[in-house]
């Protein structure tokens, strides 16, 4: 009996290695481990520098999931609202409201728990203005910010022009030359003037800078629950945050989205003629989960994006400090930090901030001033790219997509034709422009605003869904233009 | 690297998307289906992951069938049936 199960065993394990070896023979699986591989390896020896380099770790790993998710459910907020108004599909926007219900969810928990990171948006035109111009832009990009770098993440170099459009352009945006001060009114000149900033600023120079201290500093910033004085934890995070201000429009939209995309279709499909209240929860119920994988996705995205909140909070505790910056300058690396002392450090999922100081960094080792601005002088920083904490929560996104796109035989370089190639540079440049007048992208103006009981990430989303309607109707025009120059194609 | 959309048999199309991505794949398979009969089949070839969701989701709204998936790496070809 004993040498039965023994063979038996011998079998089992005979058919484990071989699947290991048939697994490892595929030059794909090897790649995607070798990736996984050099994540753990160098996580293993900046410990071993110094273990304090954890703080930045957990951008990396928290990219890394990001990325690895936003791969499967080919989660893209670019295709939430250009498949609306292009083809009809509510696909991506259902999953987008799913992510943003359950990160809300996981948000209260962290906030009550007293580890939150979130701080509200002040709320004006701006944001509206600079939806719109980001909306626009991402239709001719092939995908919001997040979505490029999953993609650049399966080989797609258009993907990666647009990376580094959004990066040069913000950066160029937000340090605009003396030649910009006409654009400005008096008013915030003025405004800005009476802040009484360092002088190294020079704030009175630059729209941008104007905008931001003659402007936004002078807008008010709060979450709804704090406008209407609750203080309860309960009500505060949990009734007002997360029910009012999130679930509670994102189930009117899935109620919306139902009703004018999907509706029509599942009635054909199931055959039913007699509609009632149960036949359309059944739809509401097959629409969230006809796309298992953007379902799973925006699950997965929801919680993780709350529990990436949490560690970084809990992290900062631990070591006593507010900014990542404080812990760069004990560790001897003062050279890319802000007057303040301090370094761009959201804590939580963001995109395009970090991409700017890329751009900045670069800009600035070819010999450009690039710090007498608040964006990057006063409040961000311009850090070595190998110490950017949530730079390398964007690289983690890259690498992460790569493995699984990898692992699903989805990987493919793809080099964009000189049409792809143009599309991504300009609309890279406007999703530059509007991230910086909204502060932030569909992630850091929406995604995590609107979790976090902000209102201004709707009106951002306002601004961005009207920016890609504007964006479809551009693009069918130059569409039906282009199929008409290409002989034999009857499109 | 241009779109190609050619008929290549009775009812048989065939639209070539290699090398676009969002939103060229899914724009363009609506369009083509747009100029089918019913009843006729579509062979559509691209490479761009997130343009397949799509296209799945507007297959099943607008009533036309998935025949047939194959992937290789990195491309896919799907055979689509336009329906009534």
């Amino acid at each position: 009996m004993k040498k039965q199960e023994s063979a038996a065993a011998s079998t089992l394990d005979l058919d484990t290695g071989n699947k290991v070896i048939d697994w490892f023979s595929q030059k794909r699986n090897r790649h995607a481990a070798t990736i996984m591989g050099l994540v753990a390896i160098c996580s293993a020896w900046a410990l071993s520098n110094d273990m304090r380099w954890l703080y930045l770790l957990v951008y990396v790993w928290f990219g890394l999931i990001y990325g690895m998710f936003l791969q499967y459910g080919r989660f893209c907020m670019a295709s939430a609202v250009r498949d609306l108004f292009a083809v009809g599909v509510s696909r991506m926007a259902v999953g987008v409201m799913i992510a943003l219900c359950l990160y809300s969810m996981v948000a209260a928990v962290v906030n009550i728990s007293g580890f939150g990171t979130f701080h509200p948006h002040p709320l004006g035109w701006h944001i509206i203005i600079g939806g719109l111009i980001f909306g626009f832009g991402i239709i001719f990009t092939g995908g919001c910010a997040s979505g490029s770098l999953y993609k650049t993440g399966e080989g797609n170099m258009a993907s990666a022009l647009v990376l580094l459009s959004i990066s040069f352009s913000q950066a160029f945006f937000v340090n605009l030359g003396d030649w910009s001060d006409k654009l400005a009114p008096a008013s915030w000149t003025a405004s800005a003037l009476d802040k009484g900033m360092p002088e190294e600023l020079s704030v009175e120079h630059g729209w941008f800078d104007q905008f931001t201290a003659g402007y936004i500093w002078d807008l008010e910033a709060a979450t709804l629950a704090d406008m209407m004085s609750v203080t309860q934890p309960i009500a505060k995070y949990f009734l007002t945050d997360s029910l009012l201000v999130t679930i509670l429009p994102a189930s009117i939209i899935l109620v919306v989205l139902y009703k004018a995309y999907y509706c029509k279709g599942y009635l054909r499909r199931q055959k039913i003629e007699k509609q009632g209240m149960t036949c359309h929860l059944g739809g509401v119920w097959s629409m969230i989960t006809s796309s298992k994988n953007t379902a799973i996705a925006g699950i997965g995205l929801g919680i993780f994006s709350g529990l990436h909140v949490w560690a970084t909070g809990a992290l900062r505790e631990s070591y006593g400090i507010f900014n990542f910056g404080e812990l760069l300058e004990d560790m001897g690396h003062t050279a890319g930090l802000s007057i303040q002392g301090t370094v761009f450090d959201p804590g939580y999922w963001y995109i395009t901030t970090q991409e700017a100081q890329w751009g900045a960094w670069v800009m600035e080792n070819v010999g450009m001033d690039m710090r007498s601005n608040i964006f990057f002088g006063m409040d961000n920083g311009i850090p070595n790219p190998l110490i950017n904490a949530p730079g390398f929560m964007s690289i983690g996104i890259i690498l992460g997509a790569a493995m699984l796109a990898l692992l699903r035989r989805e990987f493919k370089w793809k080099i964009p034709n000189m049409e792809t190639a143009l599309f991504a540079l300009a609309g890279g440049l406007l999703m530059g422009i509007g991230a910086r007048i909204a502060m932030g992208c569909n992630i850091g103006a929406f995604f995590a605003t609107v979790a976090n009981g902000d209102i201004s990430g709707w009106v951002f989303l306002l601004g961005m869904v009207a920016g890609g309607y504007l964006g479809v109707q551009a693009f069918n025009f130059w569409m039906n233009w282009r199929t008409s120059q290409i002989d034999d194609c009857p499109l | 690297m241009a779109i190609k959309f050619e008929e290549t048999g009775d009812g048989q199309y065939i639209l070539d998307v290699c090398g676009y991505s969002c939103p060229h794949p899914q724009m363009y398979t609506k369009k083509a289906l747009q100029k089918m009969c019913d009843g006729d089949e579509l062979t559509l070839i691209f490479d761009n992951p997130s343009s397949g969701e799509s296209i799945q989701a507007m297959l099943d709204n607008e009533g036309n069938e998935l025949l047939d998936k194959v992937q290789g790496d990195g491309s896919f070809t799907w055979k689509i049936r336009k329906g009534a």
